[in-house]
């Protein structure tokens, strides 16, 4: 770390420098071979006790402004962050922690909110809430409540390692994209634009497991730094790049028109119900199938391959091509 | 209201259009520049280069307002947050680089106080939230913008509101399309005109270019938007018939919209403005007016403009003008990035260079 430099919020953005800072610090200080897998869960091999020996484990903090929005608040994202980061890894969720840190003077109505919102995920998820820790910092050094939660899953099948994705497998995405970011903007009023776009946030375990029996090489969800980040992690460690069509990327045209006005690209916008499947062509069309038959996956869809060509490449929908570059920083809306 | 976008009927009219643009334009070469950012981005972003045949070339022009921003304006906004005064302004102007290499990003991290707003008249809640506080609202942009800082400053006055005013960075485009003209080697065959300036100038905007036997065509910002126009370069350039052609008549009447132009004309006055990689030019800059000069950031906190030289070996200005694609400045990709970039080019999503590292950076 150099001397007198800062953290600035483009670290926690999921974008290239936080991935900067995960490799050069984290890495570097805590390194081991299940932190270097960079996996959204740990798969820990405990080799008795239950019947595959596997064990995901998974942790993360959760801080929003505002904590409450169109389709969910904090409370929510607190559980179905954990739970689909255990899912996506092929694990079926069973246990979690929950951290709350509360500052103080914060109204007891929005703690039984949140946490009326958790339970009712809990619920959903199936999982148990089994320990937890409530911390209050003094007025001033907080502005919102912050949430941690860990969670623990058995793996039926470790749906993490890159190695398993070969040349021509097809790439899904279970939902539409972006919903979650705009629901976010227009939740912070900031831009003037109103409209009635919700959170996708959800629970996806129950619809992971209804296709853990295919065959599927990998799973990762698309939250911050969207689609584009998740499909140039994957390109960064094969020997092969994606190639993904335009026309197939579900998006709302209410979410898309917001994103054009404000200047952003869809593709780098966080999700928060939405994952990322590569599946083998032999099972896709069953996959996809029984994914649409999900509440959640009603617009899942192929969007592409893993194909020769280099990185990520987006074919647009006028049958030009370009390259799909990782976000950088915090997204920032355009002047005009 | 759920419905999910389908671009099928769109792909089928872009192919038609395409086809008839590629047999008219065979065998001859077209140059065509885009004059503002928000085209470059939506080139870039489509992979409309990509489709086009290799004889129409499409080539980047001074049209984003942060990118042409000199470096000794820049340089304003770091004297206001050292004297301790908060900030607001467009997101696109937080990653932009002082001489000494500081951005409003790390500013941030280390205390200044930086807002980012979308509508200019959000300032006056910030302000307003705060009067202990003293804020300068930072406004860059070109015609499109200006009425709504000209609204800005209007609103501040008539509120009495003592704790805001306004560093005006804004900028016109005749000087610079003149400018351009001006070039002897200038080998641009046709422009493509923003549709959002037109709304406010008009289309006589253009007359200059028309008369410099160049075809000038107001267009939106869809690809389908940009094929039409190119189609009606390619015409022009064919028939040796130039004028002024509008594919944006369904938002752009080609008149000038007086309200917005008074209400510039109101609160600014045409003025010297320095723009990156072009120079002084005369009448090229929008000053507050004196009658305003209690909420002119300049007057209020005693700034002064000092020119500064562009960073060294930042090619900004021959990307500007059109003289060099961004691949082609040494700088590019290699010690210039969107996470450390030398030059505005970079730093603004409607930046040529930001798109082209973006979208066209690999080749595929």
């Amino acid at each position: 770390m150099s001397k007198g430099k800062v953290v600035s919020l483009s670290v926690g953005s999921g974008g290239k420098q936080m991935q900067d800072f995960i490799e050069e610090i984290i890495h570097t200080k805590f390194s081991n071979d299940i932190l270097l897998q960079s996996s959204d869960s740990a798969i820990l091999d405990i080799s008795h006790g239950i019947e595959s020996g596997k064990l995901a484990f998974t942790t993360d903090s959760f801080i929003v402004q505002p904590e409450f929005f169109n389709g969910g608040d904090i409370g929510k994202l607190s559980i179905c962050g954990t739970v689909n980061d255990l899912a996506v890894s092929g694990a079926i969720p069973k246990y979690i922690s929950l951290s709350l840190i509360i500052p103080e003077g914060y109204k007891y109505d929005d703690l039984e909110r949140v946490l009326t919102s958790i339970q009712q995920e809990v619920f959903k998820s199936g999982v148990k809430i089994v320990t937890g820790d409530t911390k209050v910092m003094p007025i001033g050094t907080l502005d919102s409540i912050l949430i941690n939660t860990a969670g623990i899953g058995e793996i039926v099948k470790d749906l993490t390692q890159f190695s398993n994705i070969s040349l021509g497998d097809n790439v899904i995405v279970t939902s539409d994209i972006a919903r979650h970011s705009m629901a976010i903007m227009l939740a912070r009023d900031e831009f003037g634009f109103v409209g009635d776009i919700e959170t996708d946030s959800a629970s996806l375990n129950k619809m992971m497991e209804s296709v853990y029996s295919y065959d599927i090489k990998f799973a990762r969800d698309a939250t911050r730094g969207g689609l584009s980040t998740v499909l140039n992690e994957i390109t960064s460690k094969i020997d092969f790049g994606i190639e993904i069509y335009e026309d197939k990327i579900p998006i709302r045209k209410d979410v898309e028109s917001l994103c054009k006005t404000l200047g952003f690209d869809p593709l780098s916008l966080a999700n928060e119900g939405v994952i990322v499947l590569i599946v083998s062509r032999r099972d896709t069309k069953k996959v996809v199938d029984v994914l649409r038959s999900n509440e959640y996956g009603e617009h899942a869809t192929v969007i592409g391959e893993v194909s020769t060509c280099k990185s990520v490449v987006l074919n647009t929908f006028i049958g030009g091509r370009r390259y799909v570059e990782v976000p950088h920083g915090e997204i920032l809306p355009r002047i005009c | 209201m759920n419905e999910l976008i389908n671009n099928a009927s769109k792909k089928e009219n872009i192919d038609k259009l395409l086809k008839q643009i590629t047999v008219k334009s065979e065998g001859s070469r077209y140059r065509i520049m885009e004059i503002c950012g928000t085209h470059t981005v939506s080139i870039s972003r489509t992979g409309l280069r990509s489709i086009l045949p290799k004889n129409i070339e499409l080539i980047s022009g001074p049209g984003c307002p942060v990118c042409v921003t000199s470096q000794g304006e820049i340089d304003l906004i770091f004297d206001l947050i050292s004297k301790g005064l908060s900030i607001i302004t467009f997101g696109d102007l937080l990653r932009i680089p002082s001489s000494k290499r500081e951005n409003l990003l790390n500013a941030r991290s280390e205390g200044a106080d930086i807002n980012v707003i979308y509508s200019p008249l959000d300032a006056i809640k910030i302000a307003k939230n705060d009067i202990n506080k003293e804020y300068v609202f930072v406004a860059v942009g070109f015609e499109t913008t200006a009425p709504a800082i000209a609204a800005l400053i209007k609103e501040i006055a008539s509120n009495d509101i003592n704790n805001l005013s306004v560093l005006s960075l804004c900028k016109t485009m005749p000087e610079a399309i003149k400018y351009i003209l001006s070039d002897d080697d200038l080998q641009i065959d046709g422009f493509l005109a923003p549709g959002h300036v037109t709304l406010v100038t008009g289309a006589s905007l253009y007359n200059d270019i028309v008369e410099s036997n160049r075809a000038v065509v107001v267009a939106g910002f869809e690809p389908i938007e940009i094929l039409r126009a190119i189609d009606s370069i390619v015409d022009q350039v064919n028939s040796k018939k130039f004028m002024i052609d509008n594919k944006y008549k369904h938002v752009v009447s080609g008149k000038p919209n007086a309200l917005a132009l008074k209400m510039i004309d109101d609160v600014f006055k045409q003025s010297v403005s320095v723009w990156r990689g072009i120079g002084t030019l005369d009448n090229s800059g929008l000053q507050i007016r004196d009658i305003y000069s209690k909420y002119n950031a300049l007057v209020k906190h005693s700034l002064s403009y000092n020119e500064k030289e562009e960073i060294k070996g930042c090619k900004c200005g021959a990307v500007l003008t059109g003289k060099i694609s961004p691949m082609q400045c040494p700088l590019f990709a290699k010690s210039c990035t969107v996470d450390n970039p030398i030059g505005p080019c970079m730093v603004s999503s409607e930046g040529t260079c930001f798109a082209y590292y973006q979208y066209e950076r690999l080749s595929l």
